[in-house]
């Protein structure tokens, strides 16, 4: 089955920055995809051209079939669009928003006067329906803006960052929507820096990084990319850690890290559940006392560590977190004109918002 | 890719418009949801009202005496005569600012995206708002009419004539809303756009015949005064209020007043509209 989604080769460059570097995609009907990156790494960038917001300056891009760039307006009506705000009106009601937009997706004015009040009652703003947009709640207008998304039952959805900002009942409640979609046969793109919203809604995953997609797999995949699992254990006193790595040397596939002001020893193994039960005999056994024990996993943010060289950093209103971020990057070629890319990822970061 | 329109059509029924008329309904929609803003938001108008009442009091009260206009006695009953012209003529381009201000709200709110993300017209967001704002510029046209009734301000020429004015004055406002349409998509904070879609009105409304008259300005400064689209609307104005004191202007856009400001508003609709609808398809908030 041709893809839903499939982007081949996108740049896109502001001034001297090069926002995407040759980002190419494809998601599949029905499924799906989560990009994944720190601020200014070319998400939004990437939806903004997927949704005909932008034109790159080369690439292709073809949503639910049809050329992006050579019949934009044909693929407006086959797509929803949530951005990063809420983009509703907040001088009008929650009604007046959704049929204005069904009536803009050249819905007849009772067509979309029916999907408003349709779409209200799904997303519980019924009791709001007749309500400025001004008096809702930040959870509410983000729900609001959802269903403006999805006036038409798009095929194709863009998500940029849907829950940004939101406490988590309301994220929760977003993501049960997001699976309902999903469920009856919506393609989607999501961007996110929660990798737990990811490893939640994502069949896929790309990371990007600077422009360019750098991993793709899914969530399992990512995370057997870069390892298996270990046995972390707190030891309750300091001079017993060499006894306890002694008792467990046994089960490590390679040399245990020790941090000695935590008392904290780390062990890669493999064999799951059954080799811990052991190590925690052998350790009992010893009479060595112990504050906390347990398996790892690897999580996506060590993915995302491993992958970008920096953590994923809390949406910041202003560009300097990322910015920062970038000043952590570890490992990363050309140190010496650190500063410099500092800025241009600000400038990035700016422009996307 | 069957199965992806389907889906489309069988959920929402979209209507197939094309061209003109698809342009026209997108508009209207548009237009509709302005026009509800300002019901909703009545201190705008409010606001853009009570502007030009000021002006009309200061000056024909304050100032009125101290002004002379060739050919007329100086009681203030002339002068407001005189003046009303030109405070219709600088009310309806004050709208410029309502227009930037307003678009580049929708620019930083993420409106603008969404609406560019729909599969409507290209250049309906804009002409709705700019039909929106002539019709707040009709209303507040017609109250601040009233209240110059009130200070003695009188149409000597006839209601057909006075009726020609106020369309003269809506098209002019109507193409200076299209200057303010490209000024809110062109800055990046409603309230730089506030500042930028007001501050060139100032010298452009005052190098001009509106309040004091030309003959009274340095040689190179008349020049500039004559040939002011500005000047043309409020001189035709006058004559069609019935509001001339003493002979016009020997200039040439003077003499031809009327003709001079519809082709003034003629062409700067159509630059301004070209200009604002092409950076409008490349936005970015």
């Amino acid at each position: 089955m041709a893809p839903a989604i499939q982007a081949e080769n996108l740049v896109k460059t502001f001034g001297d920055v090069r926002a995407l570097d040759g980002v190419s995609l494809d998601v599949p009907e029905g499924t799906v995809l989560g990009l994944l990156g720190p601020n200014g790494a070319g998400k939004t960038t990437t939806v903004r051209v997927l949704t005909t917001l932008l034109r790159p300056d080369s690439g292709r891009a073809v949503v639910a079939g049809v050329d992006v760039l050579k019949n934009p307006n044909q693929v407006r009506s086959l797509i929803g669009l949530s951005g990063q705000y809420a983009a509703v009106d907040e001088y009008l009601t929650g009604f007046e928003n959704l049929t204005m937009v069904g009536e803009l997706y050249q819905m007849s004015t009772r067509a979309a006067k029916a999907r408003a009040l349709e779409l209200l009652e799904w997303f519980n703003l019924t009791e709001a329906k007749d309500r400025t947009a001004k008096t809702y709640s930040g959870g509410m207008r983000r729900r609001l803006d959802l269903a403006a998304a999805l006036v038409v039952r798009p095929p194709v959805m863009f998500l940029d960052e849907p829950t940004t900002g939101l406490d988590p009942r309301n994220r929760l409640a977003l993501w049960e929507v997001i699976e309902t979609l999903v469920e009856q046969g919506t393609t989607l793109l999501l961007t996110t820096q929660y990798l737990e919203e990811a490893d939640r809604l994502a069949h896929d995953i790309a990371v990007v990084d600077h422009g360019k997609v750098i991993a793709r797999g899914t969530a399992d995949q990512l995370k057997a990319q870069i390892g298996g699992e270990r046995i972390e254990v707190v030891v309750h006193e300091p001079g017993r850690i060499a006894d306890a790595v002694a008792a467990m040397s046994g089960y490590a596939l390679s040399e245990p890290s020790v941090e000695k002001n935590t008392r904290r020893i780390t062990l890669p193994i493999s064999g799951g559940a059954r080799v811990l039960a052991d190590a925690i005999r052998e350790l009992d056994a010893r009479g060595i006392e112990i504050d906390d024990i347990g398996l790892r996993r690897p999580t996506l943010d060590d993915v995302f560590l491993t992958l970008t060289g920096h953590v994923a950093e809390q949406q910041d209103e202003e560009g300097g977190a990322d910015a920062k971020a970038r000043g952590k990057g570890k490992g990363r070629p050309g140190g010496a004109d650190g500063v410099e890319g500092q800025d241009k990822q600000a400038v990035t970061a700016g422009k996307e918002r | 890719m069957s199965t992806a329109t389907e889906h489309a059509i069988g959920g929402a029924m979209p209507r197939q418009r094309r061209g003109l008329s698809a342009a026209m309904h997108d508009s209207w929609v548009v237009a509709k949801r302005n026009l509800r803003r300002m019901t909703r938001i009545p201190e705008i108008v409010v606001f853009g009202l009570m502007q030009p009442v000021m002006f009309v009091l200061l000056f024909s009260y304050v100032m009125g005496g101290a002004i002379k206009i060739p050919g007329a006695d100086s009681s203030s009953h002339t002068y407001i005569q005189y003046l009303m012209a030109g405070i219709f003529a600088q009310t309806v381009t004050f709208a410029t600012a309502g227009a930037s201000a307003g678009i580049a709200e929708d620019m930083t709110k993420g409106l603008v995206d969404r609406f560019r993300s729909l599969p409507m017209a290209r250049s309906a967001v804009l002409v709705g708002r700019t039909l929106a704002d002539l019709v707040q510029t009709g209303f507040i046209v017609i109250v601040l009419g009233l209240v110059a009734l009130l200070v003695g301000w009188r149409i000597h020429d006839g209601l057909l004539n006075g009726l020609a004015a106020f369309g003269l004055l809506l098209l002019f406002g109507y193409a200076f809303s299209w200057i303010g349409a490209l000024i809110g998509l062109s800055v990046r904070s409603p309230e730089a756009a506030t500042s930028a879609g007001l501050i060139w009105l100032f010298p452009l409304t005052f190098v001009s015949n509106a309040f004091v008259p030309v003959s009274s300005m340095p040689g190179w400064l008349q020049a500039v005064a004559y040939w002011n689209p500005f000047s043309a609307t409020v001189q035709a104005c006058r004559r069609l209020f019935g509001n001339q004191v003493g002979p016009v202007d020997s200039a040439w856009p003077m003499q031809h007043a009327a003709l001079v400001s519809v082709l003034w508003s003629v062409v700067i609709t159509a630059v301004f509209s070209w200009l604002a609808v092409r950076k409008y398809r490349s936005a970015t908030a």
